[in-house]
């Protein structure tokens, strides 16, 4: 259904190519996903389907690329829009039409679909992606899983044999991200729609996957099905780690192989879940770190946006050195919460107290890394922006230029802020916020859109921050870095608290924030691929004569 | 009903047209987003007031003897003879200033209560296909002051982060540079997305046929604007205001016809033209025409004189025009109503550009 013969991508102003003789055959009815860290080509990649790229984003293509027979050359995406359908990374930003019915119906009205199929078409999308409900509401009232799932009914309503996704479900909370993607796997079973999807979250979508393309650093693509090729791959989900680490073969892509796989004694060993057993309870894991003082306080603060009540009586004492994670769905107070500690806003009702004075009071006790992290950064130069950072602290020149280095070394100082990847421009964030010395750091979503590598850096730094002893509060959907980071995890829904504890046991208790390590042992609450190989280690050192 | 306001600086008659707008809008909006922008226009209008009257008392050209306060006056060189800078206040200036402020502001009504009632989308979807093009552009336009107030409030809250306060120069450069980055970093991804959904299909047309279409076009809409602004302006050449309508009639049905006819495009549910439709429209000309021939009757009392000042009167016909810009508020259908759900009405960010509502 797609082709790319010996296809090399070569954006204007670089000299090597971001994709390098890449040759690939996508069969009709399979899901394929592209993996690979930020920055490698996945989003070239996806472009060059239907021809955005070169056609809007600049640079050259050698090479054929070809969609149901069409080459890309000869087409321009609006010519492909009845074979493919594509949506980008923000799916809002494309919103053309007022009310999900109209944004349905534009591609139907712009390929002169005759108006009664179009009014039947617009019915079966409605249907097919659950969108019925919300058949007349505005655009800009619909919550981010809603706005993905229009932006796929958008494309699909042309009946495209082709859908190419780009990161359809980083943005989202757990839940809605199981909703797009079942609407996702229904398309390709039960259409034989051939999907072709970018995403960061592998742990999510690796199992509806027939086909993997391994974009590298040096942009050759490696194809296969998706154990082996992520199996060597610093990227892959946890339950991939879980398999390779144990020598399972062939390797586990889903939590229900994993689990069955956890249960089997094979080859002279007793199962996984048995020697974990028998590791004890403490053996192998992470450990909580001992909190210091209480330095921030919140007792019983509501707060809301107009007749919306967006928090209720929130009580929480937040202790230095320790990192706290707070979940909960979108919508659900997350980031309220952390604009009142911060003093972006005030508490309607209730006190919060940061070392005893209100945040407004003391901006520089408490900073905030909003979820753009880019929106902090004003300067042209990211020397600049640490020379301006020092002179908003009042600190001695060099100061955030030495926080940045110790945040993520080598960040070039003449570049601009927004040629950074994700991560270093989350670093240079944090660096400039950083310079204040607060004693309590707010993190929004940090996570989102960090490849392994970054994050691995982020956790590495969260920690060193809390060593310090800073409290830490990420507000996060990536169940993932809670394992591996926090302490404590609230969860809120509808502005109130309904959980509050260690960290380890409120996301193994929840089917819905559990990592993947925990949902394929439990009951038992293991967080981490580490833990489960650390404990191991201990069981085969003490079970040797 | 702007055209209408145009035509007159008659306090008493703006007054009528300006409740008249707010009936309609007050009875027949819906609960959609764009809906709650009537209020922004009004402050906008009266912000404009505001600052035409301070403009014209310290700048205006004195006129008339009622003597009010008197502001110290600045001697400026010779090379600006004709400026003033303080200097006298008369009654008559102020209620001259008023009076072509408020016009302003009754315009800006107008236009707000456009924006309030329909959405632009819908109103694209009411354009001939010939001109739907040029209309998606507008839209575009139209939805992007939205979205900058969304951006800059979030970057007036990025630097409140910072712990630097919003304002000065630097500011203003700190805010506007990447609000338009953010700008058309969102039109490239819109044009996209619109061309990834077969926006712009050319179909089977012939491109000499289309050349051709487009031209005229362009012409027409040419034409079509000089007409207007004919029809606005009390003092432009009467004989240009006809021909210019007939051409840019003549202009866009050739266009129509060359283009429209061979369109590939169709249309989802057209919102369907019936009577009550018909008798907003209606009301609309009727105001419209209605001023224009109590123009022609009565100037003097569509701009009652300020020397000597005068309380001003209501003629006739502006009575007319006013209540004919009332009756939509009564005749137009009910806007299907939204349900007024907690992400509907109010949605609430989950992220920190949160917008005290």
């Amino acid at each position: 259904m797609i082709r790319f013969d010996d296809a090399t991508f070569t954006y204007a102003d670089t000299v090597a190519p971001t994709l390098r003789s890449v040759d690939l055959a996508i069969p009709e009815g399979s899901f394929a996903l592209v993996v690979g860290e930020t920055g490698a080509g996945k989003s070239t990649l996806l472009q060059m389907v239907n021809g955005l790229a070169p056609r809007f984003t600049g640079g050259t293509l050698q090479g054929r690329v070809a969609v149901a027979g069409r080459s890309t050359a000869d087409h321009p995406p609006r010519e492909l829009a009845d074979v493919v359908g594509y949506v980008g990374q923000s799916p809002s930003a494309g919103f053309v039409a007022d009310t999900v019915e109209h944004e349905l119906a534009f591609v139907m009205e712009n390929l002169g679909v005759a108006p009664d199929a179009m009014r039947r078409r617009v019915e079966d999308v409605l249907d097919l992606l659950g969108l019925h409900e919300i058949r007349n509401r505005p655009l800009g009232t619909l919550s981010g899983g809603q706005q993905q799932r229009v932006a796929i009914g958008s494309v699909l309503a042309a009946s495209p044999g082709v859908l190419v996704l780009d990161e359809p479900t980083s943005a989202l909370d757990p839940a809605a991200a199981e909703d797009v993607l079942a609407a996702l796997s229904r398309l390709v079973h039960d259409l034989g729609v051939t999907v072709l999807a970018a995403e960061h979250r592998l742990e999510r979508v690796v199992h509806l996957a027939d086909l993997a393309l391994l974009v590298g650093a040096d942009g050759g693509v490696v194809t296969g099905e998706p154990g082996p090729v992520l199996g060597g791959s610093l990227l892959a989900p946890p339950v991939i780690r879980l398999g390779v680490a144990n020598q399972w073969t062939p390797l586990p892509l889903s939590v229900r192989d994993a689990r069955r796989r956890a249960g089997d004694a094979s080859s002279g060993r007793a199962a996984l879940r048995d020697r974990l057993k028998a590791a004890g309870p403490s053996v192998g894991r992470r450990p909580r770190r001992t909190a210091g003082d209480v330095v921030a306080t919140v007792r019983s603060v509501g707060a809301g946006y107009g007749p919306i009540t967006a928090l209720k009586g929130i009580d929480l004492d937040l202790r230095a050195g320790e990192i706290t994670a707070l979940m909960g769905r979108n919508g659900s107070g997350k980031s309220t919460l952390l604009s009142l500690l911060v003093g972006l806003r005030s508490p309607q009702r209730g006190e919060i107290l940061v070392r005893g004075h209100r945040p407004s009071d003391d901006p520089r006790a408490v900073k905030l890394v909003p979820q753009d992290a880019g929106t902090l950064l004003f300067e042209s130069t990211v020397e600049a922006e640490c020379a301006s950072g020092d002179h908003d602290a009042g600190a001695p020149a060099g100061t955030t230029s030495e926080w940045l280095d110790r945040l993520v070394p080598g960040v070039s100082r003449g570049a601009h802020p927004r040629d950074l990847s994700e991560g270093q421009r989350l670093a240079l964030a944090l660096a400039v916020v950083l310079v204040d010395d607060p004693d309590v750091l707010l993190l929004d979503e940090p996570t989102r859109g960090l490849d392994h590598l970054a994050k691995v850096r982020l956790i590495a730094a969260l920690d060193e921050l809390a060593a310090e002893g800073r409290a830490i509060v990420i507000a996060t959907h990536d169940v993932e870095v809670v394992a591996e980071v926090a302490d404590r995890a609230i969860v809120l829904a509808a502005g109130e608290v309904v959980a509050d504890g260690s960290a380890r046991e409120v996301v193994c208790q929840s089917p819905v924030f559990a990592p993947q390590v925990a949902k394929i042992l439990s009951p038992a609450e293991w967080l981490t691929v580490d833990e489960v190989v650390a404990a191991l280690a201990v069981v085969e050192q003490v079970g040797r004569p | 009903m702007a055209g209408a306001a145009m035509r007159t600086t008659n306090v008493a008659v703006l007054s009528m047209l300006l409740a008249s707008v707010a009936f309609v809008v007050a009875s027949r909006r819906s609960n959609a987003p764009w809906a709650r922008s009537f209020g922004s226009f009004l402050k906008l209008g009266a912000f404009v007031v505001g600052i035409r009257m301070v403009i014209d008392i310290i700048f205006g050209i004195r006129v008339g003897d009622t003597l009010l306060f008197t502001l110290p006056s600045i001697e400026l060189p010779s090379w600006a003879a004709g400026v003033t800078i303080g200097g006298p206040v008369t009654a008559e200036m102020v209620a001259k200033s008023f009076r072509e402020g408020f016009r302003l502001a009754v315009l800006l009504a107008c236009f707000g209560a456009l924006n309030s009632l329909s959405s632009p989308y819908r109103m694209l979807r009411a354009l001939p296909a010939v001109l739907y093009e040029a209309g998606v552009a507008v839209t575009m336009a139209v939805a992007f002051a939205p979205e900058a107030i969304a951006a800059s409030t979030r970057l007036r809250e990025a630097r409140r982060l910072r712990g630097r306060v919003a304002s000065g120069p630097k500011a203003l450069r700190g805010i506007a540079v990447p609000l338009l980055e953010d700008a058309l970093d969102r039109s490239l991804l819109l044009a996209a997305s619109m061309d990834v959904r077969g926006y712009g299909r050319q179909g089977d047309l012939p491109p000499a046929r289309r050349r051709m279409a487009s031209g005229a076009l362009l012409a027409g809409l040419m034409a079509a604007a000089v007409g207007t602004y004919g029809v606005l302006d009390a003092s432009a050449p009467r004989y240009l205001v006809l021909p210019a309508i007939a051409v840019a009639v003549v202009l866009l049905g050739l266009a129509l016809v060359w283009k429209g006819a061979r369109s590939a495009r169709t249309r989802y549910r057209p919102d369907r033209f019936l009577g009550p439709e018909w008798l907003v429209a209606a009301s609309g000309a009727v105001a419209l025409g209605a001023m224009l021939v109590a123009g022609r009757n009565d100037a003097a009392a569509l701009s009652p004189s300020v020397v000597p000042l005068m309380w001003p009167t209501v003629p006739t016909l502006a009575l007319v025009a006013a209540v004919a810009a009332f009756i939509p508020g009564v005749a137009a259908p009910e806007q299907p109503s939204i349900e007024p759900e907690r992400s509907a009405s109010h949605p609430v960010p989950d992220d920190v550009t949160v917008v005290d509502a």
